[in-house]
C-alpha cells in the first residue's frame, strides 16, 4: 500500500543519496570542493550576474549614444571615495577568505573574528557610499536629472542594496559561527556566504572602472 | 488525508471548478463577440462579458488558493486547522458575495450597480479587474483576514516549514496588495501607478510565491525527494521572483506618464523575470527524475510538470516577447498582450490549482492516494485537451497581434483599429475553435470526477 504521508525526508538516509550534489559534505574535508558552498547559491549568483550584466551592457550601449554627456557628468563623481570603497571591498573579501581558511582548520573563534572584520569593511563601504549619495541628493540630483545620473544612481544603488544583503548574510554566518555551528568537516554555510560576498565584490570591480573611471 | 480539518478544502475546490466553467462559457461568448459584434447584445454586452470572464477567473483562483492552503497547511504544520468552522462560514460568505457580484454585473447596468452599492461613499469601481462594488471589496478583505487568521495561527502553533512560510508570505502579500484597490486617486497617472500594485504585484509577485509553495508541496508528496532539497530550490526561486518581479512592475510604467527611468528599470528587471520560471521548470523535472518512488496519482504529477512548462512559456517567454520598452512601444495593449495573458494565467495559476486539486481530491473523497486508472486516464486526456487548446489560443492571438501591430502601428501606412480588426478576424475565428476544444477538455475534466469511482484505486507499480 502506498503511504501518502511519506516524503517528509527519510531520516538516516543522510544528505547524499538522490540529491547528492546539493550537499557534498561527505567528501573528504581536505579536498577543495567545486563549486564551493551550496550549489543553490551558484544558481542565484548566476542569476544576479545576469541582471548586473544586462545593466552594464545597457550602460555601455547608452553611453555610445551620449559620450559627451557621460564624460561631462562622470567628472562630478567622487573617484577618491570610490577608490576607498574598492579597497574596502577587496579587503573585506580577503578577510572572508581568511574566515573560510580558519574554519577549515577548525578554528571557530578565528573564523568569527575574520567575518566581523569583513562586515566592518562592508560597513565602511556603506558609510562612504551613503556620504556620496547624500552629496548628490543635496545637489538636487535624482533619477530624472539626466541619463548618466539615471544609470549612476540605479547601478550604484542596486549594488549598495547587495552590499547590505551581503552584510546580513555574513552577520548570520558570524552569529552561527559564534555558537559553534560550523566545523572543519561541515562549513558549507561559510563557503556559501563567502561565495555570495565575492560576487558582490566582483560586481563592484566592474562597476567602479565602468562608471567612475573609463572615458 | 492526515487531518480531519483538511476536509474544508473540498467545498473550495468544488466552487473553484464550478466558477471555472462559468469563466470559460463567458470566454466563448467573448470570443464570438470579437467576430460577431452584436452576439447576445443587448443582454450581455462585450464589456460585461469581459468583466465576468476576468472576475470569475480571479475569484475561482482565489477559491483554489484558499482550498490549497487549507489542505496543505495542516499537513505542513502537523496539526488540525485552527478553526475549521470559520473556514466553512467564510466559504459561504465568499461564494454568496461572489455570486451576487456576478449577478449584479449581468442584471444591472454597471453605473446602476455603482449607485445601488453606494460607490459614492468610497469610490473604487470602474477600473479593469477591480470592477467589484466597494462592498464586495470590503467583503473580500474580511474573508482574507479570517482566512489569514486561520492559516496563520495553524502555522504559528505548529511545525514551521519553508513551504508553509513561503505560502504564508504569499498569502499575506496577496491581502496587503489588494488594499491598494481602495486607493483611487483622481490623478490618472497615480491611479494607474497603484492599480498595478494590485494587478502586477499579485500575478508577478506574491502569487508566484503561492505557486512555488504549492508546487513544492506536491513535489515533496509525489516524488519523495528530501524536503531539504526541494526547500532550497524554493528559496532560490522566490528570491529571484522578488528581485525581478518587484522592480519589474516598471514594465507597466512606460507610457502612463511616469518618469523616463522606468523605461530602463522596467526593461532590465522584467527581462529577468523568466529566470525564476525557468528555474521552476528545471526544478520540477529534476525532482521527478530523482523520485524515490512512482506515485500512483500520475495525473497529479502530470499537472505539476505541465505547470512548470506552461508557466515558463506563458509567463516567461510570452512575457519577455513584449516586455522591453522599445518593443512594447508598438505592442502594448494589442492582441500580443491577450496572448500572453491567456497562456500565463492558464500555465501558472490555473494549472497549479488543478495540480493541487488533482493531488488532494482523491484523498478528500476517501481514496488512500489516487483515483482509479480509468478516472486518471480521463483527467490526463483533459490535461492535454485544455493545454493544447490554450497553446493554440495563444498562437492564434499572437499571430493576430503581430498582424495588428504591423497594420495598425508599424507599417508605413497605418490603418484604423476597426479596419485592422476586420482583417485579422480569421485568427479570431480560429481562436474560437480552439476555445471550443478547451471547453470540451474542461467537460472531460469534470467527467473524470464521476467516472471510474467504483473501480479500485490505482496502485504504484514497482519502482
Amino acid at each position: 500500500m502506498f503511504d501518502p504521508a511519506a516524503g517528509q525526508g527519510q531520516p538516516g538516509e543522510g544528505p547524499l543519496g538522490a540529491a547528492g550534489e546539493w550537499r557534498n559534505a561527505a567528501l573528504p574535508e581536505t579536498e577543495n570542493r567545486y563549486p564551493p558552498g551550496d550549489l543553490a547559491i551558484w544558481v542565484f549568483i548566476l542569476a544576479e550576474l545576469a541582471v548586473f550584466g544586462l545593466f552594464f551592457a545597457s550602460y555601455a550601449f547608452t553611453r555610445m549614444q551620449h559620450v559627451a554627456l557621460f564624460n561631462q557628468y562622470q567628472l562630478t563623481l567622487d573617484r577618491t571615495s570610490a577608490l576607498i570603497n574598492t579597497v574596502a571591498l577587496l579587503t573585506s573579501s580577503y578577510f572572508v577568505v581568511r574566515a573560510v581558511q580558519a574554519i577549515k582548520s577548525n578554528d571557530t573563534q578565528l573564523c568569527q573574528r575574520w567575518l566581523w572584520a569583513a562586515i566592518a569593511m562592508a560597513a565602511l563601504f556603506i558609510a562612504v557610499k551613503g556620504h556620496e549619495f547624500a552629496h548628490h541628493f543635496a545637489a538636487g540630483i535624482n533619477l530624472s536629472t539626466n541619463t548618466f545620473y539615471m544609470f549612476y544612481l540605479s547601478l550604484t544603488f542596486f549594488h549598495f542594496m547587495h552590499v547590505v544583503m551581503g552584510m546580513v548574510i555574513l552577520t548570520a554566518i558570524a552569529l552561527k559561527a559564534r555558537k559553534g555551528g560550523y566545523s572543519a568537516s561541515e562549513h558549507t554555510g561559510v563557503e556559501t556566504g563567502a561565495s555570495y560576498w565575492h560576487m558582490v565584490d566582483m560586481v563592484w570591480l566592474i562597476l567602479f572602472p565602468l562608471v567612475y573611471v573609463m572615458r | 488525508m492526515k487531518y480531519q480539518s483538511q476536509a474544508v478544502a473540498k467545498p473550495y475546490f468544488i466552487a473553484a471548478i464550478g466558477l471555472f466553467v462559468g469563466q470559460i462559457l463567458f470566454g466563448l461568448v467573448l470570443g464570438l463577440q470579437y467576430v460577431m459584434g452584436d452576439f447576445l447584445f443587448p443582454e450581455i454586452p462585450f464589456n460585461v462579458a469581459r468583466m465576468v470572464h476576468t472576475n470569475l477567473l480571479i475569484v475561482w483562483l482565489l477559491f483554489g488558493f484558499m482550498g490549497s492552503a487549507y489542505y496543505m497547511v495542516p499537513e505542513e504544520a502537523e496539526r488540525d486547522l485552527e478553526n475549521p468552522k470559520l473556514a466553512i462560514i467564510m466559504f459561504w460568505v465568499f461564494l454568496v458575495a461572489g455570486a451576487l457580484t456576478i449577478l449584479g454585473y449581468l442584471l444591472v447596468p454597471y453605473s446602476g450597480l455603482a449607485q445601488m452599492t453606494g460607490n459614492d461613499m468610497l469610490p473604487t469601481m470602474g477600473r479593469e479587474f477591480l470592477e467589484q462594488p466597494t462592498i464586495t471589496k470590503i467583503g473580500i478583505v474580511v474573508v482574507a483576514l479570517a482566512f489569514l487568521y486561520n492559516i496563520g495561527m495553524t502555522i504559528l502553533k505548529g511545525r514551521k516549514t519553508a513551504v508553509s512560510l513561503v505560502l504564508l508570505l504569499g498569502l499575506v502579500g496577496l491581502a496587503v496588495m489588494f488594499l491598494f484597490s481602495f486607493y483611487n486617486p483622481d490623478n490618472l497617472v497615480k491611479d494607474k501607478f497603484y492599480w498595478w500594485w494590485v494587478v502586477h504585484l499579485w500575478v508577478e509577485g506574491v502569487w508566484e510565491l503561492i505557486l512555488g509553495a504549492i508546487l513544492a508541496f506536491v513535489l515533496i508528496k509525489t516524488t519523495g525527494v528530501d524536503r531539504e532539497v526541494i526547500e532550497k530550490w524554493l528559496y532560490v526561486i522566490i528570491a529571484m521572483t522578488l528581485i525581478t518581479g518587484i522592480i519589474g512592475t516598471g514594465h507597466h510604467y512606460y507610457w502612463i506618464g511616469t518618469p523616463r527611468y522606468w523605461q530602463w528599470w522596467g526593461s532590465i528587471f522584467s527581462a529577468m523575470e523568466p529566470i525564476p520560471f525557468f528555474m521552476m521548470t528545471v526544478f520540477a523535472f529534476n525532482m521527478v527524475n530523482r523520485r524515490r518512488r512512482n506515485h500512483p496519482n500520475k495525473a497529479a504529477v502530470l499537472w505539476a510538470l505541465g505547470t512548470a512548462v506552461m508557466a515558463f512559456l506563458g509567463s516567461g517567454v510570452w512575457g519577455f516577447l513584449h516586455t522591453l520598452s522599445p518593443v512594447n512601444f508598438y505592442t502594448h495593449g494589442s492582441q500580443i498582450t491577450a496572448a500572453h495573458g491567456h497562456m500565463a494565467f492558464y500555465g501558472a495559476y490555473v494549472m497549479i490549482v488543478l495540480t493541487m486539486i488533482s493531488y488532494a481530491m482523491p484523498m478528500l473523497r476517501g481514496r488512500d492516494a489516487a483515483n482509479s486508472n480509468r478516472s486518471q486516464v480521463l483527467e490526463m486526456w483533459s490535461f492535454w485537451l485544455m493545454t493544447v487548446a490554450i497553446v493554440f489560443i495563444t498562437l492564434f492571438l499572437t499571430a493576430a497581434g503581430i498582424l495588428q501591430v504591423y497594420l495598425q502601428r508599424y507599417s508605413d501606412d497605418p490603418q484604423p483599429f476597426m479596419i485592422v480588426q476586420e482583417k485579422i478576424s480569421l485568427f479570431y475565428w480560429m481562436r474560437e475553435v480552439a476555445g471550443v476544444v478547451f471547453i470540451v477538455g474542461l467537460l472531460v475534466y469534470i467527467s473524470s470526477f464521476f467516472i471510474g469511482n467504483a473501480d479500485p484505486e490505482n496502485q504504484t507499480e514497482a519502482a
